[in-house]
This record gives C-alpha cells, structure tokens and sequence, in this order.
C-alpha cells in the first residue's frame, strides 16, 4: 500500500471536515469502547489475565526462533508446508506461486492486516488472479477502492448510508436494485452475492490471530464466520502471518483469547475461534487438500532486542485505537498506511521508515489512556517517545519546532533566566486581556487559535511565583 | 526445499537470533523451553465457571443465550422430538443436513415421520444442519466441534440454522478442560484437521458498530443439552 503518512497533517485536516465521518467516528465513544469496559468489569481475573497475556508474548518473542522451528516440525509432519518470507515481496511471490499451482482463478481471502502490509491483491490482480475480500467491512472497502480505517472494523469510518449507496452500485448489476435502510438487509444481500463467492474460490487466504507450536496450528477469530468458509471450501488454504504470532501452546492461547475479544468489541468471546491443523485428513468429508503457512518478517526480527521489542506483542485488538482522542477525532486514513492509531504510529515507522511517517508519532498527546487498556500493557507513549528521540537524532523534525525546542532547552538549563522570562511573558499575556480566560487569537499561536481558544494564565504570576508564595519548597518533607 | 527457500528460512531465523544476540538454543535454556512445551502452563483461572456440574451446566445455558443462541434442556427420548418441534416454531422445512455420527444415529429420528435427513457434509443452499458437538464451555457458552468422518466442518457454517446436540456430561469450565480432552481423545500434539470453537450464530458489527445476526454462518443456532 501507497503511504501518505507524509501528508499526515493535511489528511488530518480533511478528516475533520468530513462530516460523514465525523459522524461515524461519533459512535466509537459509546461503542467499542464503552463495550470494552463493561466486559473488563464482569470478569474479574481480566487484569491479571493481562499480566499473563504480556508475559506469554515476551516469553515466545525471548525465544521465537525456538518456536517458529517447533512451529514449522508439526506444520510438516501433518502434510502441510511453511513457507518464509523475509520480505513482503518473498510473501507476494510465494502466494502467487501457490495459487498458480492449483490454477487459481479466485480467492476468498479472510480479512488479514498483514494482506494489506504487502499489498497482495493488487499483486495478485496483476498476475490475474480475483481476490475477494469476504469479511463485510473489507468487502464493503475493496468495493469503493479504500483501504481499511480501522484493524478490526476497516469500515468503521462508513455510515450505513454511504454503505447502501456502495452496495446499489456494485451490486445492481446483479439484479439488487433497491436502496437499503436497514443494517440487517445489508449484511443479508452481502452474505447473499458472497456465498457463491466461496463457492467458486479455488483457493483460501487468511491471516493468523495465533500460530500454536506445540499442534503445529494456525488459530482465527472471526465473528462472521468468513474465515471458515475460506479455510473448508477451497481446495488450498494459505495462512498468511507474521513471525511474531507464534505462541508456545494451547494454554497460552487461552489467556490471549479472553483478552483479545473483550479488548476489541467487548464480546465475552467471539463468536467462531477456530484452529487450524494441517490439511484435509483421510475421512474427512471437506477441507483443503492443500495447507500452506506464509511465515512474513518483514523487518520485525530487527526490532527484537531493542528498547522498541515491546511493539512485537500487539495482538491486534484495535483496542488502543479505540481509546484514542486523536484517532476518534480523525480516524484512520489520516495515518495515511495500514496501521493506525496509536498502535500504528509505533509500527508504520519501524515497517516504511521513520523518515516517511515521522509525523505519526508525532500524534498523540501522550494522554495514556491506549497503554492504560492494551491487553499485552504496550508501553505505547513510551514507544512514540523513542520515535521522536529518533527524529530529532536523524534532524528529520522541521526546523521550527527544533528551534523552539532548543529555545526551551536553553531557558530551561537557566533557573533563574527561565523565571525571568516566564515571569515576563505572564505579564504580557495579561495585557492581551485575562478577563475571559482564553484568547480567541494571539501572535505566534495562530496554528492554534485558529481552531480553538487559548487558555489565559491564571491571575498571581507563574506557578514558580505562587508555588513560592504559598511556602513551596519550604514545606516539602 | 529449494535453495531459495531454505536461504529465506536461514535469513529469517537467523536475523532473529542475532537481534537476540545468541546462536540457536542450546543446553539448559533449550531444556527449560522445551520443558514448557512438553508440560504447557495454564493461566490465571476464572473463577465464574469453578462450579459443580449441575451449575456448570445452567450457567453455559445462560452464557449462550445471552450469545444470542436458543437453549432446550432435554432428555435423549426427546432430542428428536424437539429438532421437529424447534423447526415447526421457527416456520422452518423439515428437512435438514445431518452430521453422519454415530452419537446423533442413537436418538430415535425414525420417530418423526415429517423430519426429512440427509447424512453428510453441508451444501451452499441447506437451510438447516444438526451436529454434535465435542464440548460445551460454560464460562462463555461456547460449543465446540471438532472435524472428522463424523463431523463435516461446513455442517457448522453453510446452513441458515445450525441445531447442536451436546450432551451435559461433555460441559466443562474452560477452554483448558477442552485441551485437555483433545489430548486425551487425539493424543499430544495432535489435533484434528479444525477445532471450531462457536459461540452463538453468525454476526458482525462491521456496520456502524452495531451487531447484526447472520453475516456469514448460521443466523440462528438452537442448543440442544441433553441430560442423559
């Protein structure tokens, strides 16, 4: 996928003039989010749960060549194959190949982030090949040519209206005339024009929640039911997933599974969790013939080791977006590639280059509140902060910022001089009118007033001044 | 393997272990880690499901109809008799897609004489299926099947309706309890071609967040917990 993270600040703004989805964007606050906490309260093991969910990712990314190996000896000794991919363009070629090799006219492909990392439909488009996104929110956007604005709900920034408009368009020709209201004779016609979809596919493509090393399987939670259409019908099923998805056993799967759903949607469970193990066995009256496990690094070993390793344990969720101010203010496309919100503007950095998204880490005010509910306890502001520290190490952060920041620096290394100062723009201020307690404009701070008030210093001089006023420092124990 | 493939295979393993800053594992730390996989920990435990059987029972009841399933509590004389009677209520054909198991064979359909069955695996216009399940988990009221001879993988998702038989005896507290019983049944490290684990119909929250039954698998599933 073609990043615009470059154009962050643009995209920002048109997101919020976009008043479709300022409206969608709306129903984050009470949706996810609010479901989120409701189910953390009915389960009370959920915080320890967490704990155990942190731990079992760092313990398999302490050992992962360990257990990518085990992995791949099960995977094998079941008649299925692992296939690496140290790069998304490997991952495109060797899909390609695969269904090549079975005469792939279509695909179902089962929603996959890592699908939209490397980019295989138009890959496979090319090589003329059909993939056909079947979950209902990826389908919705592979029909308006969108990518997804969201890691679990990619349509989330869609009103139902604009989908029933998508759907007259596309799907008149097969013989859906009628504009739809209702949200359930929507997801009823999509189900309808899909289900002869997945009959026809020749092959399936899905991602991974989970790779198990101890049973050699592939783990998938879906709620419509998508992935295990495209995982039993289709003669060939592909696995796509990265290498820091794999756990060491059953067990591990287990705690991750009651944090992973009730993180993202508030569900005590999601509706189908299915394990996948090798192919078709004798007997069985369905199934693939064929089973093939893409394994993709993609620049994720190098982040193992560093003081960024902590990115490695996100298991998608979605939960951190959904608590995010800026992205409920914005939504995703305005991180401008795959992964937004806070979680993405860790990962598009480390996975395009932080001279490309530079901008993104650069997007959050640092509230906490994505770290405070990430089920593996992702120190996310802290890793935004590392990304900055980069950037002003590489001189990627412009210069206006740079100069202020050395100003800042400056002041801030002279006690005395920084109250001086302080002191003195306090009073400036004060003649631009405290009466109000905010300022609809002031110079210098235009980029903000332009958008909202500023807020007035309280009367009494600086902190410094009233700190000392009222005993400070004296009074400390 | 071709030459390429295993350059990729070395490529990636062994970015991961100079990341790491070690060879492959070897020696006591490869003992510890294999020692976890041979004998695999359980996490923290939810104490909601720790109960009795009778209770563990009622409260899977419960969790799956609050996941939008219906519940009849039966006896084995009954089973078939409430799949018609079910099917009746819900205005739907008698006629339904059967999983061709040996423990569904011994309820007594020849009873109903409306109820038309076919044995097999799951067509792209059945309307409703019947399947067994391998257990039910009460602390979500989640069923789970596993796939095989006896158990078509597409009976579970193709159908509008999905009617599961599972019996109170195979009802346990955790996803735990249910490794543990595939192991016992497939031996370790195995598993069959799918675990499904289902918990309730079919759904998806794609459009403005709000759930809506019936995406792709069945809009509605009706449990059948037999007490027997």
């Amino acid at each position: 996928m073609q990043s615009t993270a470059r154009d962050f600040k643009h995209n920002a703004g048109a997101a919020l003039a976009d008043a479709n989805l300022q409206d969608s964007l709306a129903k984050l606050k009470v949706g996810f989010s609010e479901r989120r906490r409701q189910a953390a309260e009915r389960l009370p093991e959920f915080e320890a749960l967490r704990d155990a969910a942190r731990d079992i990712k760092n313990h398999a990314l302490a050992h992962l060549d360990f257990y990518l190996e085990e992995f791949e000896r099960k995977v094998t000794a079941l008649g299925g194959h692992v296939h690496w991919a140290p790069t998304a363009e490997d991952a495109r070629r060797i899909i390609t190949e695969l269904c090549r090799s079975v005469g792939a006219r279509t695909i179902a492909k089962s929603k996959s982030m890592i699908s939209e990392e490397i980019g295989i439909n138009a890959h496979l488009e090319a090589a003329g090949i059909a993939p056909i996104e079947t979950d209902l929110g990826e389908y919705i956007i592979q029909l308006r040519h969108e990518p997804p604005s969201h890691i679990i709900a990619p349509a989330v920034h869609l009103t139902k209206d604009q989908v029933a408009g998508t759907f007259v368009e596309h799907h008149g020709p097969l013989g859906f005339t009628r504009r739809l209201t209702e949200r359930q004779d929507l997801v009823a016609e999509a189900r309808h024009v899909l289900r002869q979809k997945f009959l026809d596919a020749d092959v399936g493509l899905t991602g991974a929640n989970f790779l198990v090393a101890e049973t050699g399987s592939s783990m998938l939670v879906t709620n419509e039911g998508n992935a295990d259409l495209s995982n039993t019908l289709p003669k060939m099923h592909i696995v796509l997933a990265s290498i820091e998805k794999v756990i060491p056993t059953l067990e591990d799967a287990a705690v991750l599974l009651r944090v992973l759903a009730r993180s993202a949607t508030g569900q005590e469970s999601s509706t189908y969790t299915t394990i996948n193990t090798g192919p078709r066995r004798t007997g069985d009256l369905d199934g693939p013939a064929h089973y093939h496990v893409v394994i993709l690094d993609n620049g994720r070993s190098s982040v193992l080791g560093t003081e960024m390793q902590d990115m490695l344990r996100c298991i998608r969720c979605g939960a951190c977006m959904n608590h995010c101010p800026v992205y409920g203010a914005i939504g995703g496309h305005a991180y401008g590639w795959v992964y937004p919100g806070p979680i993405g503007s860790v990962l598009t950095p480390q996975l395009i280059g932080v001279e490309e998204a530079s901008n993104l880490p650069n997007a959050s005010t640092f509230c906490g509140r994505c770290e405070s509910v990430c089920p593996v306890r992702i120190p996310l502001p802290g890793l935004m902060r590392h990304w900055r520290e980069r950037e002003f190490e590489r001189h990627l952060t412009p210069k206006g910022v740079r100069q202020g920041l050395a100003l800042w620096g400056f002041l801030a290394r002279r006690p005395k001089l920084y109250r001086r100062v302080t002191g003195w723009a306090n009073r400036v201020l004060a003649l631009f009118g405290r009466g109000e307690g905010r300022y609809a404009s002031l110079p210098l701070a235009a980029g903000w007033t332009r958008f909202r008030d500023f807020p007035a210093p309280p009367a009494g001089g600086t902190f410094h001044a009233q700190w000392a006023r009222h005993g400070g420092a004296r009074t400390r124990p | 393997m071709s030459d390429t493939a295993n350059a990729a295979r070395a490529q990636v393993l062994d970015g991961i272990r100079r990341s790491l800053r070690r060879g492959p594992l070897a020696g006591p730390a490869r003992e510890a880690v294999e020692a976890r996989l041979a004998a695999p920990v359980r996490g923290p435990s939810v104490a909601r499901a720790r109960l009795p059987q009778p209770q563990k029972v009622a409260l899977f009841c419960q969790w799956a109809e609050t996941n939008n399933a219906t519940v009849a509590r039966v006896a084995p004389t009954e089973v078939a008799a409430e799949v018609s009677a079910y099917l009746a209520r819900n205005n739907l054909p008698a006629q339904a897609a059967m999983a061709p198991s040996p423990l569904l064979d011994r309820y007594d359909w020849a009873s109903q004489k409306m109820l038309a069955l076919r044995r097999g695996r799951g067509e792209g216009d059945d309307q409703v299926s019947i399947t067994g399940a391998f257990a039910g988990i009460a602390e979500t009221g989640t069923l789970v099947t596993v796939s095989g001879p006896d158990h078509p993988v597409s009976l579970n998702l193709l159908p509008d309706t999905h009617v599961v038989v599972v019996r109170e005896d195979d009802i346990v507290a955790g996803y735990e309890d249910v490794w543990a019983r595939l192991r016992e049944r497939y031996g370790k490290d195995v598993l069959p071609r799918t675990v499904n684990t289902i918990t309730g119909p079919s759904r998806t929250g794609d459009i403005e967040q709000a759930m809506e039954l019936g995406a792709h698998g069945p809009r509605r599933m009706h449990v059948l917990v037999v007490h027997e």
